[in-house]
């Protein structure tokens, strides 16, 4: 009964199946997959490297502190890094009278301790970073109803996280000619409308290396924005590497501590697993099995 | 097993003694795990994941019930407190490092353990018991994980159990009321959140519960071996300690590096980047792609595109997910052949190799990939071939296939000479 019942199921199973597979295999030749814009123009990440990539690397506190310069003067106007706190600058390499100063510099939200209205006191090293909106409508009401990410793990919550961010900082460009031919209406977002030149052209800005192609953020860094007290190189190439280093911080500020720890685990366990073989060998010497 | 050759437990002291006249526990533990247990002398490696299986387990109760400390259910707090777990908790990030990948090492080694039993036929008479709770324990497992996927409140917690929540709507009738009474309320939520967690952390102990049965169980008839032939002599059998917990050892060890690896230099591989952005029920994913050992699964529940006369594609597939695993049960009648081991089987190892493995890796590949053209098209071929293999295909091998002579013991495979004395 059982083989029966399972044989009479599973021919109904596969049976149908393989009809949905004609089914599928017909809709291919009839209506065969149209292109997208995404799929023809969107870019994977660049090829870029960092101090902290691979099983043995370590931030380097000097790119970090450049980087913190790079979001602090120019990222933290529209983003911000709301799992940071002030103190976890010390991480990087700023010493406690720094960080208390950076702090101090910065204002976040208080209330006035007399009339318990809404109002701003000068930050102390345990506060978080102050976002610099309030909440997300103003953040949207300030830029044309785009939101600015968070960015605090913003290289975890993208494919290849470091080099997507350096990448997009460096990959705005002029619209390709073919995008405005085979995709009007993508192209119309991030430039002038190609079936209607004279339309306003529209308020995104082309960047293959976004999801969608448009991204609503402009450009935000220029050559020399940035000056950095070591003489660092500021042109938008180191500066895109810099902030997208730092960035890789505030995802995972103990990356250095985990990968040595893994190295003192792995070897311990090495010599654990070492250890086990030769007792296994002893223990069954001169047994075939 | 309980041969009777098997060492009888001599307690090593005055305390030992005296705990095992008035509660035999020390007994109960060197009977089933120690050096009263005599088990097949011929074990391969594969047979080591079982005890890698309870060892994951471990290591997920433990890690869990410490990130439990620190975490907070709430729907504004929750993708936070992981965060908070990630930077402030002493050793947090390890904590969930080890918990989120424990979690893949789980599935990585009782898949490992399925199909070697799978090959070797241990789902076999007398063992059908053995078989029986395994499935159950797989599909505890399969709960709980997703459950505790959805805990960390990211983009892909909040889809995933929107979709997952979304296969009981396919159900004829009581399918949405059902789903809303799951998820106590119209979509995931506060109250979808708290249960989950309160569910995630009840069922590993349930999990706990079936595998003492499931180790129960495989102590009855005692455990099987690669020739599929029953232990006959004292020749045959090793005590299980020292012989399998040094063997064990080493298996561990290479578990533990590999599992080491992956935590400590990759601890974000297995995962999906989209779970770092906290939950908005606002912005669906591009992709929606559940954790990795949900892949084959979720192409078979997308491979049925085609409504049947008055059942929905939808509800098809479903059914179709659910009773991948369903059949598992009646695997064991299902395969009918006397000979247990896969390696005196020609034909059925044919297509164990070149049919059901590859169905497998296809399946998974297909699960993760979008729904288009090509990948729904192969997902539906190797969905068919799926059903086909278990349900139509392993009770014909069984019962036109020409298996190989068999040992006449285990010994004599063993030692190629045939065993000294008859017990």
């Amino acid at each position: 009964m059982v083989r029966l019942g399972a044989f009479l199921i599973g021919l109904f199973m596969a049976g149908w199946l393989l009809v949905s597979a004609g089914v599928t295999t017909y809709e291919m030749i009839t209506e065969p997959a149209v292109e997208t814009a995404e799929h023809r123009f969107h870019k994977h990440p660049k090829e870029v490297s960092f101090a902290h990539d691979g099983p043995f690397g370590k931030f380097d506190n000097a790119q970090l502190q450049r980087g913190f310069k790079v979001y602090t003067e120019v990222c933290a106007a529209c983003h911000s890094l709301n799992q940071i706190s002030f103190r976890n600058l010390a991480d990087i390499g700023y010493s406690e009278d720094e960080v208390k100063a950076i702090a101090k510099a910065a204002q976040v939200p208080s209330i006035n301790p007399e009339t318990g209205e809404p109002a701003t006191r000068p930050g102390i090293a345990t506060d978080k970073l102050p976002s610099p909106y309030p909440n997300e409508t103003a953040a949207r009401a300030a830029n044309n109803n785009a939101l600015p990410p968070d960015l605090s793990l913003m290289t975890k919550a993208r494919h290849d996280g470091p080099a997507y961010v350096f990448s997009l900082l460096t990959g705005y460009q002029k619209q390709p000619v073919e995008l405005g031919k085979r995709f009007p209406d993508v192209a119309a977002g991030s430039g002038a409308d190609p079936r209607d030149p004279k339309k306003p052209a529209g308020n995104l800005h082309y960047n293959p290396y976004f999801a969608n192609l448009n991204i609503s953020m402009a450009a935000p860094l220029s050559n020399g924005q940035v000056t950095f007290d070591d003489g660092s190189k500021n042109d938008v190439k180191a500066m895109a590497k810099d902030v997208a280093a730092f960035l890789t911080w505030t995802a995972e500020p103990k990356m250095t501590q985990r990968k040595s720890v893994g190295w003192a685990a792995l070897i311990f366990l090495i010599i654990f697993t070492g250890l086990a073989f030769l007792s296994y060998r002893q223990v069954w010497a001169g047994k075939e099995h | 097993m309980s041969v009777a050759w098997a060492n009888e437990y001599k307690p090593g002291g005055p305390l030992m003694q005296w705990v095992d006249e008035r509660l035999p526990i020390p007994r109960l533990m060197y009977n089933a795990i120690g050096g009263g247990y005599e088990v097949p002398r011929n074990f391969n490696w594969m047979y080591n994941f079982g005890v890698l299986a309870g060892v994951a387990l471990m290591i997920q109760i433990i890690t869990g019930i410490v990130l439990a400390m620190h975490y907070f259910s709430s729907v504004d707090g929750a993708f936070n407190s992981v965060e908070h777990i990630m930077r402030d908790v002493n050793g947090g990030w390890f904590l969930r490092y080890a918990h989120m990948n424990g979690a893949s090492f789980f599935f990585i080694v009782v898949y490992i353990h399925i199909f070697r039993g799978l090959y070797y036929g241990s789902y076999k008479a007398p063992r059908e018991m053995v078989w029986l709770l395994g499935v159950v324990i797989l599909l505890l497992m399969m709960a709980t994980a997703f459950m505790g996927y959805v805990l960390p409140w990211g983009q892909m917690s909040f889809w995933g159990a929107q979709v997952i929540t979304g296969f009981f709507s396919a159900i004829p009738v009581v399918g949405e009321p059902l789903r809303q009474w799951i998820l106590g309320g119209f979509a995931p939520d506060q109250a979808a959140l708290t249960r989950f967690f309160s569910l995630h952390y009840l069922m590993p102990f349930v999990i706990l519960g079936v595998i003492i049965l499931h180790v129960w169980a495989l102590h009855i008839p005692g455990s099987g071996n690669p020739t599929g032939v029953p232990v006959k002599t004292k020749e045959d059998t090793l005590p299980f300690h020292p012989y399998y917990t040094t063997k064990d050892g080493v298996g561990l060890g290479v578990f533990l590096i590999i599992f080491v690896i992956l935590t400590f230099f990759a601890p974000n591989f297995l995962g999906h980047p989209d779970n770092y952005i906290a939950a908005n029920p606002l912005s669906t994913p591009a992709h929606i792609v559940p954790e990795w050992y949900f892949w084959p699964f979720y192409a078979i529940l997308r491979a049925f595109t085609v409504d049947f006369l008055f059942i929905p594609a939808k509800l098809l597939g479903v059914l179709a997910m659910f009773g991948s695993i369903a059949l598992l049960f009646f695997l064991p009648w299902l395969d009918t052949s006397p000979v247990r081991s896969g390696n005196y089987r020609p034909l059925f190892k044919k297509f164990f190799w070149f049919g059901l493995l590859p169905c497998i890796v296809v399946l998974g590949y297909c699960g993760v990939m979008p729904a288009e053209g090509p990948y729904i098209l192969l997902g539906q071929l190797a969905a068919a071939y799926y059903f086909a293999h278990f349900l139509i295909i392993l009770p014909i091998i069984s019962r036109i296939e020409k298996t190989l002579p068999l040992p006449n013991s285990i010994t004599e495979a063993v030692t190629g000479k045939p065993a000294l004395a008859a017990a």
